[in-house]
């Protein structure tokens, strides 16, 4: 089987078995990387960094010493996840040069599992965008369609699965951020309850929001990745000790999918008018599924779901406005500004001239809502809607398992097509953001393509702490879907 | 002259091992500048706070000596300003759910002072302007480190009653172990507002000064403050709301900035830090293992019969209380005689040395075996004096008094002797007594000085008397 071709978890058998070298795996992974550079899906190569713990992973290997479930398994990770010694930008000129002195919890401890980092991955400037295109270094392409973005804001390391570079990638997830890009790259993308990945090492964007996620082509690689990961951090105090056995097991392969008796429940207020036929048409293909398989589909309302995009940008605007101020030039933050000027007029032109126009809009944004004056009719009323929202959501699944969704209203848009249009992008969010909103895991699984041939999503949402529901669902709908599930971009 | 109102601004540096949210050194006095420092208190992207929780239990600790009301839900807030010595330009503070709110401290005679709030919030980090630069510099060591901010209610009129205040909120944090709260090491600072009541009974424009880092300062700067709002007023005109400095050298307060614009500081609660539940048992728990605060170990020194004086002396020194308390359970006698030697001449001994109680080698039992020597005749008051620097050195009383030889004598036929010497020595002193008793003084005094000192007065004073009362026996 060609390298590109094969899943994280074959991989990793194949390094344990010793059918394959992990620096085998990583030299492959690189020269795609290499090959698939059109794409800009990747900022910075971390091949100096992969070499070194191929190598270091063959030498225990040679020892008879077992590196992990995810032994030499190549992964990319969005370039908002430090990894010490490795350049960080986030996606911003602020960040130009940075190189973090500590590594996200999150990439340790899938390291500690035998995998390998080998590139950070493109991203809307702080994670701060739907299509990629508020890159500070270019958007990442779609390699099912160059002239299409990969959607946002992980779109570098959806488009790095989809393009075959590596099996496995990390990105986050802030407002649908892992799952958009996902469905406009036909990969799967998993955001998990909020507290399951630890965010030490996550540059913040909206930090009761932001949320690690993976990007792969199968649901077990997903689940191994995730079960590497998962668990309590001492570093984050927003962190849960939640048991990830059931998310081991999957990774294992050791229980079956199966969804027979399974209550899924259609969102109405998001399944009809806004969405594009392809996506009304992926979203019908997927409700068929699943009843073949054996679930009951029926619709439920959650009319609050109305106010979720302007809840949605009023949190993640205010956090984002109080996160980002430390990008002022003055520690390690690009500066602009000669000794003498004043503090204050070298952070007013760092500010002003690093951070990008969509991330100003953002953080301006955020300090009028949080404002003197202000807080109570944005801020504070966005919090208590948030709540709102989540109850109603909450409510939802006392009559159902999973809610189903579309991912986004369409599949990948043309490059430059909503950029002066912010609106029309942000309710692009009107699906995912609603799981952040109410700290829920779910998942955009491949569900097809459409009329012209671009793949598209479906999303799946479960209560808190049941991730590994909706993956036993997503390996249903694969085991069905067989080769076609979440098949490589063509070329 | 209309009447001060005065309410503090108190910061207390907590005393902790590590900062208040993250792994670094808390204390940093005196070291290289930029060396207690990590990811988490320079703000680095990706860092995350996580709560010290020693910290936040010396905060509850405090309210609830403070009389605070104690919430069962505490949460931090982002306070926000751009300004270089906040790496993250935002600090962790706390805002409409601190650690403690309503509480009161009485000061000696009885009046309450109302404690509006305490929250717990991180230090900043400090700024250094070299002369003549272009540039300034900036130390972090310092920035994250955990701190209580107490605010009073403008309950406080003279400087004298500030000063007060400021040494009780010091004892009860001494006693507690929140806080060193010394002032000279930065650990308790505050900032004073000011204002004069109008003559309607409503409050006047209010001042703030800030910085002030010592009960001195506080006391000479609210007096200043007196004195120049006073003579606007009486100038007819008006005192503008301001901030300002305090000059240590000229003893005069002066403008740092007027208050016409108010800063927004857009306060957020802080998504990294969850609200933290203040379990009812917990708090319990924490009052049970109270130790004894200065008031009320004022009212148990007033009980054991000590002056007023003495009393609230030591009930706000927590090294000298505990030096008492030893002592006074290792000597039966008088507590009054303990704290006259506590308060009096040990006082004098360790401040002419420029030392403190605990850096002195003395131990309790050391005073109580010395005044026990001094209560069953062994030595005299004189001798006691004499010898006190030494026992002051760690010096046992009983053994230095016998390798002196200053035993009192005491016994009557030595005495006897001793007195009928000096007085075949001194005919002429002897004849002036006969005519003038009160010239047995200086009698008196030339035995003492034939014995060194180890005679014991009363009985030589008795022996004289009876020897000049029987005539012709000389």
């Amino acid at each position: 089987m060609l390298a590109a071709m094969m899943s994280a978890w074959q991989l990793a058998r194949a390094v344990r078995e010793g059918t394959r070298t992990a620096s085998e795996a990583v030299e492959d992974a690189l020269a795609r990387a290499t090959r698939a550079s059109h794409l800009n899906a990747v900022l910075h190569v971390a091949d100096a960094h992969a070499r070194e713990r191929a190598a270091a992973l063959d030498a225990s290997l040679a020892r008879g010493q077992d590196p992990g479930p995810l032994a030499g398994v190549p992964v990319a990770v969005k370039d908002n996840l430090c990894l010490e010694g490795v350049p960080a930008t986030a996606g911003s000129r602020s960040l130009e040069g940075f190189v973090p002195p500590y590594s996200a919890t999150v990439i340790e401890r899938l390291e500690a599992a035998g995998a390998v980092v080998v590139a950070k991955t493109n991203l809307d400037e702080f994670g701060m965008g739907s299509s990629n295109e508020a890159s500070a270094f270019g958007p990442a392409l779609n390699p099912w369609d160059t002239e299409r973005v990969p959607g946002g804001s992980s779109g570098g390391s959806a488009a790095a699965v989809a393009a075959g570079i590596v099996p496995l990638a990390l990105g986050t997830d802030t407002g649908g951020s892992v799952r958009l890009p996902a469905s406009f790259c036909g990969v799967l993308g998993f955001k998990p309850t909020y507290g399951r990945l630890s965010r030490y090492g996550v540059v913040a964007y909206a930090s009761s929001l932001d949320q690690v996620g993976v990007l792969t082509r199968s649901t077990r690689d997903a689940a191994m990745a995730l079960a590497a990961m998962a668990g309590v951090d001492p570093l984050d105090g927003t962190s849960l000790a939640a048991d990830a056995g059931d998310l081991r097991a999957l990774g294992e392969g050791s229980e079956g999918p199966d969804v027979r008796g399974l209550r899924v429940a259609v969102v109405s207020e998001l399944s009809g008018e806004g969405n594009a036929p392809g996506v009304l048409e992926a979203l019908d293909r997927t409700a068929a599924r699943l009843r073949e398989l054996g679930a009951e589909v029926r619709e439920v309302s959650v009319p609050s779901v109305r106010h979720a995009v302007a809840t949605y940008y009023l949190v993640a605007t205010a956090e984002a406005s109080s996160n980002l101020a430390r990008y002022d030039g003055m520690i390690y933050s690009t500066r602009l500004g000669e000794d003498g000027d004043g503090q204050e007029a070298v952070m007013r032109r760092s500010r002003g001239r690093t951070l990008g126009r969509e991330v100003r809009r953002r953080v301006l944004m955020g300090s009028f809502a949080l404002s003197a004056g202000y807080y109570d009719a944005y801020y504070g009323k966005a919090l208590r809607v948030r709540r709102v929202i989540a109850d109603e959501l909450a409510r939802a699944f006392e009559g159902a398992d999973v809610l189903l969704t579309p991912t986004a209203p369409t599949a990948a848009y043309r490059l430059g097509e909503k950029l002066d249009d912010p609106l029309a992008m942000y309710v692009g969010d009107v699906c995912t953001c609603l799981a952040n909103l109410a700290g829920l895991p779910a998942m955009s699984v491949p569900a097809g393509r459409t009329a012209e041939g671009l793949p598209v999503g479906v999303q799946l949402m479960a209560p808190a702490l049941h991730d590994a529901r909706l993956l036993q669902v997503a390996a249903a709908l694969e085991a069905a879907a067989g080769d076609d599930f979440a098949p490589l971009a063509p070329g | 002259m209309p009447e001060p109102v005065i309410g503090l601004e108190i910061h207390l540096a907590i005393r902790v091992d590590t900062k208040m949210f993250c792994g670094c050194a808390a204390e940093s006095f005196g070291s290289e500048p930029n060396v207690h420092t990590c990811p988490v208190c320079l703000g680095l992207p990706g860092s995350l706070p996580v709560t010290n929780r020693e910290a936040i239990e010396k905060a509850v600790l405090f309210s609830l000596a403070l009389h605070c009301r104690v919430p069962e839900l505490t949460q931090f807030h982002r306070k926000h300003y751009f300004y270089p010595d906040a790496p993250k330009n935002y600090q962790i503070s706390q805002y409409d759910r601190p650690v403690g709110e309503h509480g009161w401290v009485e000061l000696d005679g009885g009046r309450r002072i109302g404690i509006t709030r305490c929250h717990v919030e991180e230090d900043a980090g400090r700024l250094a302007h070299p002369p003549y630069a272009d540039h300034s510099l900036v130390d972090f060591n310092r920035a994250g480190a955990p701190l209580i901010e107490m605010v009073t209610e403008p309950d406080l009129r003279t400087p004298e009653e500030a000063r007060a205040f400021l040494a009780q909120v010091q004892a009860v944090a001494r006693a507690l172990g929140v806080s060193d709260a010394s002032p000279e090491q930065g650990k308790m600072r505050a900032d004073v507002n000011v204002s004069l009541r109008n003559p309607d009974g409503s409050l006047g424009t209010k001042v703030e000064v800030k910085n002030l880092n010592s009960f001195k300062s506080v006391a000479a700067a609210i007096a200043f403050e007196v004195r120049r709002q006073g003579a606007l007023l009486e100038d007819g005109r008006e005192v503008a709301q301001e901030t300002r400095g305090w000059n240590e050298g000229g003893q005069r307060t002066y403008l740092l900035r007027s208050k016409e614009e108010s800063a927004d500081y857009r306060y957020m609660p802080d998504p990294d830090l969850p609200p933290l539940t203040l379990e009812p048992a917990w708090l319990d728990d924490l009052r049970a293992r109270m130790p004894e605060l200065p008031a009320a170990r004022r009212e148990r020194y007033l009980a054991l019969g000590l002056k007023p004086a003495d009393a609230e002396a030591l009930a706000l020194d927590l090294e000298a209380a505990a030096f008492f308390d030893a002592a006074t359970e290792a000597y039966a006698g008088s507590a009054q005689t303990v704290a006259n030697w506590l308060t009096g001449d040990i006082a004098g001994l360790l401040n002419a040395g420029g030392r403190s109680l605990a850096e002195a080698p003395l131990r309790p039992e050391g005073l109580a075996a010395m005044l026990r020597l001094l209560d069953d005749g062994t030595i005299s008051g004189k001798i006691a004096k004499e010898i006190l620097p030494e026992v002051l050195e760690g010096e046992g009383p009983e053994a230095l008094v016998a390798r002196k030889g200053l035993t009192q004598i005491t016994d009557e036929g030595a005495l006897a002797e001793l007195v009928e010497r000096v007085m075949q020595a001194n005919p002429a002193v002897v004849a002036s007594a006969r005519e003038n008793p009160k010239a047995i003084n200086a009698l008196l005094g030339k035995v003492m000085q034939e014995s060194r000192g180890t005679a014991r007065p009363d009985a030589v004073r008795r022996l004289l008397q009876d020897r000049l009362a029987t005539p012709g026996s000389d």
